[in-house]
């Protein structure tokens, strides 16, 4: 893929005293149990290739202990790595100096954290110019444009609240149009959702998909709701133990789970929601009838597909050009796994 | 078994021979230093003297008045500010106005001073660990250490005056502050520093405008006690030639006056609570924004 905005290349974190003596251990096949029973170090990321395309939301999913925190804050450098490479845009983070990481972190990359991180002593509109103050505009227009984005996020009227006069939901929207305000091609969003409860949780994810389409980030998304991860993310990659062990859309996960664990993560899910026509239909040149497109969702199709004629019914791409059909078995079956 | 029926302690001579040779540096380094140090803090004993005169040539109303302005503007209460008023108007019917304003030059001067150097102090401990571990133990030697031991050297080297006063008071007073600063901004939320970090603030950018404001709540604490403990120093001072409500306390003392003694013992403790409470009020109204609406 070359239209990889960040590009993470056998990314090792080890945590402890003496890292870099530990690397070659690892590369050489030391497990995190034994790494931390026989040397007393956390192996964090072990081996994490990941090409994030442009404009795209990137969901890295695991559990907690996954190493999916420690993996995004490697982005913008919070955390140094232990081996490896990253780029974004094609260039080197690692081989930046403090005052270049400081310029990529002011202008390219932005933040959102699962607990806020706002800071408790400035106002909202305070909080949401945050950035661009460190970057040094003027202040007329620092006010300025996190108003707008006080307005965008559906704050107006809180500019002059403390962050601990919000409650969580309207806290993360400030954490929100704080790191939309600086304009960042990247933005790193760290369980930002999390904290919040399912209802406010959906609502967020609304207003980030409804702000997505508009603005096209690139946004690398961390969860550990599966729900979550297959309404937002274009791709998902899943973490455990700090590997990587499956990457791909949603589809792919669902229907092809790369082992056990990630089978039994999806197991519970809504798979009607997920499963598009596209990845059930099978050649069928002959066919003339009915069409749905192929990104209809399997939820939606089954009504249509209940009344077609043989239960059959035809998948077009965006092209309108025909892929295949999918019959009501065929659909049924993939609902039950 | 004598050996153990008395400590085996250095011969007479011998430590006699060592305090002499400490002495005798002491001294030589008094006399060599001594001017040199004089000259040194002489801009701060013409502030002192500048301060206390400008304080006692002011005409008493507007001391008055000053006093309840400051106390406002500190607290935002009317009771904090009518009872610092009346507290002045009592000290002067009661004739202790001219040792009040001396006291209060020098408070005020010694927390100028231990503010000044303090905050940078406490600053530099929370940024390095090892500046922590090697200060702290000199803030407990400065904080325990009975004032007479240092009013000696002070003494030695600068003779009897108010800046031996100044100096004595601020070793004593300036402990908290530093503590206090060191840990305010050691315990600023490392989420905040992180987001901060997050989005490209400097070291200065995050000194200035995250750690040191979250800490002030904490450094105000440290000013307060620091306010505290100058005033708790000022008999001792008066003893090494500082003016004010020591001086008539000191008198008391040797000459069993028990109501002057009480009258100026009771005006250092009215001077006390009105500092205390104004800047405590001052340091609760910094953190207003701690207070939620109680959402969730």
């Amino acid at each position: 893929m070359t239209d990889a905005k960040i590009r993470i290349k056998n990314l090792y974190k080890i945590f402890g005293k003496s890292p870099a003596k530990m690397l070659p251990l690892v590369k050489e096949g030391m497990t995190k149990t034994e790494l931390l029973e026989k040397h007393n170090h956390v192996l964090g990321i072990q081996n994490v290739s990941l090409d994030i395309p442009e404009k795209r939301i990137q969901v890295v999913m695991g559990l907690s202990g996954s190493g999916k925190s420690t993996l995004i804050r490697h982005i913008n450098r919070l955390i140094e790595p232990t081996g490896g490479e990253i780029l974004i845009d094609g260039e080197d983070i690692l081989a930046m100096d403090d005052k270049r990481l400081r310029q990529l972190r002011r202008t390219k990359t932005a933040m959102v954290f699962q607990k806020f991180g706002l800071l408790p002593h400035r106002k909202v509109k305070e909080n949401v110019a945050y950035g661009l103050e460190i970057q040094g505009v003027e202040p007329v227009k620092c006010a300025e444009r996190a108003q707008y984005w006080i307005e965008r996020v559906g704050l107006g009227g809180y500019e002059d609240h403390y962050p601990g006069q919000l409650s969580g939901g309207m806290q993360q929207r400030v954490g929100l149009a704080r790191a939309l305000a600086t304009d960042p091609e990247v933005l790193l969003m760290d369980e930002a959702f999390s904290a919040l409860d399912p209802l406010i949780r959906f609502d967020m994810q609304s207003i980030l998909l409804e702000l997505q389409q508009e603005l096209h980030k690139t946004i690398v998304f961390i969860t550990h709701d599966l729900d979550e991860a297959l309404r937002l993310g274009d791709n998902i990659a899943i973490l455990r133990d700090g590997a990587m062990i499956q990457q791909g859309d949603a589809q792919e996960i669902v229907l092809r789970p790369a082992d056990d664990y990630i089978a039994d993560f999806t197991k519970d899910i809504n798979r009607g929601k997920v499963i598009q026509l596209r990845s059930l239909a099978t050649p069928n040149t002959g066919y003339q009838g009915e069409t749905l497109s192929a990104g209809t969702k399997l939820e939606d199709a089954l009504p249509i597909l209940a009344q077609a004629p043989e239960q059959t019914i035809g998948v077009t791409q965006a092209s309108g050009t025909l892929i295949g059909t999918v019959t009501l078995r065929d659909a049924i079956s993939a609902l039950r796994s | 078994m004598e050996v153990f029926e008395e400590f085996p302690a250095l011969g007479r001579k011998t430590l006699s021979t060592m305090k002499k040779v400490i002495d005798e540096a002491f001294k030589g380094f008094s006399r060599e230093y001594g001017q040199a140090l004089e000259d040194f803090f002489d801009p701060l004993l013409r502030f002192l003297v500048w301060f206390e005169k400008l304080l006692l040539a002011t005409p008493w109303p507007i001391i008055l008045l000053i006093v309840g302005v400051l106390a406002w503007l500190g607290s935002r209460s009317w009771k904090i500010s009518l009872g610092s008023v009346l507290a002045f108007v009592a000290i002067g019917i009661l004739g202790m106005w001219e040792d009040t304003m001396a006291t209060l030059a020098i408070i005020s001067v010694s927390t100028f001073l231990c503010i000044l150097l303090g905050i940078p102090i406490g600053i530099f401990m929370a940024r390095s660990d090892r500046a922590q571990s090697l200060i702290t133990p000199v803030l407990d030697v400065m904080q325990t250490i009975p004032s007479f031991v240092y009013l000696i050297p002070v003494v030695m080297l600068l003779g009897i005056g108010k800046v031996p006063g100044l100096i004595a008071v601020c070793i004593y007073a300036i402990p908290p502050i530093v503590r206090l600063t060191n840990l305010g901004i050691r315990l600023v939320d490392k989420e905040v520093l992180e987001a901060a970090d997050a989005f490209g603030a400097s070291p200065r950018q995050k000194l200035i405008g995250v750690q040191v404001p979250l800490a002030l709540p904490n450094i105000f604490a440290g000013i307060n006690q620091t306010i505290m403990m100058a005033l708790s120093m000022v008999v001792i001072a008066s003893m090494i030639g500082v003016k004010g409500l020591g001086v008539p306390v000191l008198r008391a003392i040797s000459n069993q006056y028990l109501a002057l003694g009480l009258m100026n013992g009771l005006a250092i403790v009215a001077l006390a609570i009105i500092f205390d409470r104004v800047s405590q009020s001052y340091g609760k109204r910094l953190q207003a924004y701690r207070k939620g609406h109680g959402h969730d």
